[in-house]
């Protein structure tokens, strides 16, 4: 399991109740169920994804979360996980008050378009970045709204969303991210994780 | 114990390959009037096991009766849901039981209409108490009664079997530990109804019909009954599947014939569809199942509509729907989920993208089939723990 999942499970107590919106292949979820008791449901779009979901016994809903996300009610779950999707929505901002409507907490990743391999890429070879977690052409890419660490801490600052925790991840490697850092690991941190509610 | 008339029908019966259950338990229904001692007609395929955690219940459809799986030994013809019940196949009965009754009103061994009223030694006929969904399903649950089984693993059923599936849930929230409710609907719409009320007044147009007392005059109405199979047909399949099996094609010629006759495959399709449908089928159980199905509607059994009727729902569900089905679209699906979901109740959901119609789960459609197998396998995983 990605070391970014790994982070998201730690954050996620024993016996909760956690939505994963773009679960992909259940991979978190069958590890947050199997080894942590969690009562987890999912949301996700690809076809071949929903089936090998509920062939693993996962309780997957096929849908579009920037469309269904109404069909849950308000905090009826402890936690809604929302792994490097935001970006590729047409309204994020809309996606992320439904989280927050109904999670009691969120946890929402990013990949950091504030990366320094993604500055680098623009400033000196003047292509659009391709890395690791941004592995798309500029016309393929579903990423309709990239943002950095410092655009999205930003975002909640003027939004009154309260950021329990912000995590860094780079090379494996991860570290806390606060007011006084974030200049610096904006920089250096490929991926983003906040706790938010 | 069954009563003496009830035994009388079991010995009657015993030779004709069908398995009956006497239902002593007197069955409220939802018209008023209480029927008991009837029989119930059922059909299982492999073994239950010592702990009978691998028993799966499936209901069917409109047109369907006990016999799921193999070739039916009465009409000779392959089980209705042969694509997916039996050795190897989705619901595998080298490792599950699969259990499957002829619903209540239907015409194959159940009671129904055609069955012989003994105050009148004639078939009920319309004298037969007009039933629903939810009388169909609790006679059901006496089959579970009589295998001892306290909680089936799974139960499953699309159509009018998914209808039975989410009223079987509602009604009875401990008895399965899995459901699976495929091209369905938990309320019939406008557009449903006025389909099978299209049917039954094809049938009750038949001259032949005499208002339901057919039987007397020893003939039955199947030119009516025909043309209603035909037009449920045609919901059944969606344009661009029929479009793409038939187009404009001409049946066994050249060109037009200029008259009547069947010039078009697809009508000479339809045609051998409608009346190869009379011989095994009631015209009565016709209008009385139609019927039952367009008086369901879930929500309207519960208070506060649908979410209270699955709340606290225990079970473990799967919806299905298929893209081109048109008679229980998409939506209808979404609406039974988006409710399991205000109930709290876990369940997934997944629209198989096909162009075979509402009849997608009654033909080999490979990733329905996978989905249904990998659903039922994880689910008994789950379940034997």
């Amino acid at each position: 399991m990605k070391r970014e999942f790994e982070i998201i499970a730690s954050l996620l107590p024993n016996d909760s109740r956690v939505l994963d919106i773009g679960c992909g292949d259940g991979t978190l979820m069958k590890f947050l169920s199997k080894e942590k008791n969690i009562d987890v449901r999912g949301l996700e779009l690809n076809e071949e994804n929903i089936e090998s979901c509920i062939s693993k016994g996962l309780s997957v809903i096929e849908g579009n979360a920037e469309t269904e996300l109404g069909q849950f009610p308000d905090k009826s779950f402890d936690f809604v996980v929302l792994s490097q999707t935001l970006q590729a929505f047409y309204s994020p901002v809309v996606v992320l008050d439904h989280l927050l409507r109904i999670g009691k907490s969120s946890i929402v990743s990013i990949p950091n378009f504030g990366y320094w391999k993604v500055r680098c890429s623009l400033l000196f070879n003047g292509r659009m970045p391709e890395t690791k977690s941004l592995p798309y052409k500029w016309y393929n890419t579903p990423n309709l709204h990239m943002c950095t660490i410092k655009d999205f801490y930003e975002l909640c600052k003027n939004k009154d969303i309260e950021m329990k925790k912000i995590i860094g991840i780079n090379n494996n490697k991860t570290s806390l991210i606060d007011n006084n850092n974030i200049k610096v690991k904006n920089i250096f941190s490929e991926i983003g994780i906040f706790l938010i509610s | 114990m069954p009563s003496l008339a009830g035994l009388f029908f079991y010995m009657n019966y015993k030779t004709d390959n069908i398995k009956r259950i006497i239902v002593s338990r007197p069955l409220e229904l939802d018209c008023g009037q209480t029927i008991k001692d009837f029989h119930l007609a059922y059909e299982t395929y492999g073994q239950l096991n010592t702990n009978k955690d691998n028993a799966v219940l499936v209901f069917h459809a409109l047109t369907g009766d006990q016999f799921a799986s193999g070739i039916n030994p009465i009409t000779k013809r392959e089980g209705w849901w042969d694509a997916a019940v039996g050795p190897g196949k989705a619901i595998d009965t080298n490792k599950y039981f699969v259990i499957c009754a002829n619903v209540l009103g239907g015409c194959m061994g159940t009671f129904g209409p055609k069955e012989i009223n003994n105050d009148t030694n004639k078939p009920y006929g319309l004298n037969f108490p007009v039933i629903t969904i939810k009388d169909m399903v609790k006679a059901q649950e006496s089959l579970l009664d009589h295998f001892k089984i306290k909680k089936l693993l799974c139960a499953l059923g699309g159509s009018m079997g998914g209808m039975q599936l989410l009223q079987f849930c509602a009604s009875f929230p401990d008895r399965t530990f899995s459901a699976v409710p495929i091209a369905c609907s938990s309320s019939h719409s406008a557009q449903n109804i006025a389909l099978n009320e299209l049917a039954r007044q094809a049938i009750m147009a038949d001259p032949e019909w005499s208002k339901g007392n057919y039987t007397d005059t020893k003939s039955s109405p199947k030119n009516g009954l025909a043309v209603a199979r035909m037009a449920g047909h045609i919901s059944y399949l969606s344009e661009s599947g029929l479009q793409e099996k038939f187009g404009r094609k001409l049946q066994e010629k050249a060109d037009y014939e200029f008259s009547f006759d069947a010039d078009f495959q697809v009508e000479s399709y339809l045609r051998h569809q409608g009346y190869s449908f009379v011989d095994r089928f009631d015209a009565n159980s016709y209008l009385y199942i139609t019927r039952a199905m367009d008086y369901f509607d879930l929500s309207k059994q519960y208070k506060n509509g649908l979410t209270e009727a699955f709340k606290g729902q225990k079970t473990k569900f799967l919806v299905i729907s298929f893209s081109s089905d048109w008679l229980y679209p998409t939506k209808q699906s979404k609406d039974i989920v988006i409710a399991l979901n205000a109930s709290g109740a876990n369940v997934a959901f997944a629209e198989i993208k096909t162009d075979k119609g509402h009849d997608s789960f009654l033909v080999d459609e490979p990733k329905f089939l996978t989905t249904i197998k990998g659903f039922l396998d994880s689910s008994y995983e789950i379940f034997r723990k």
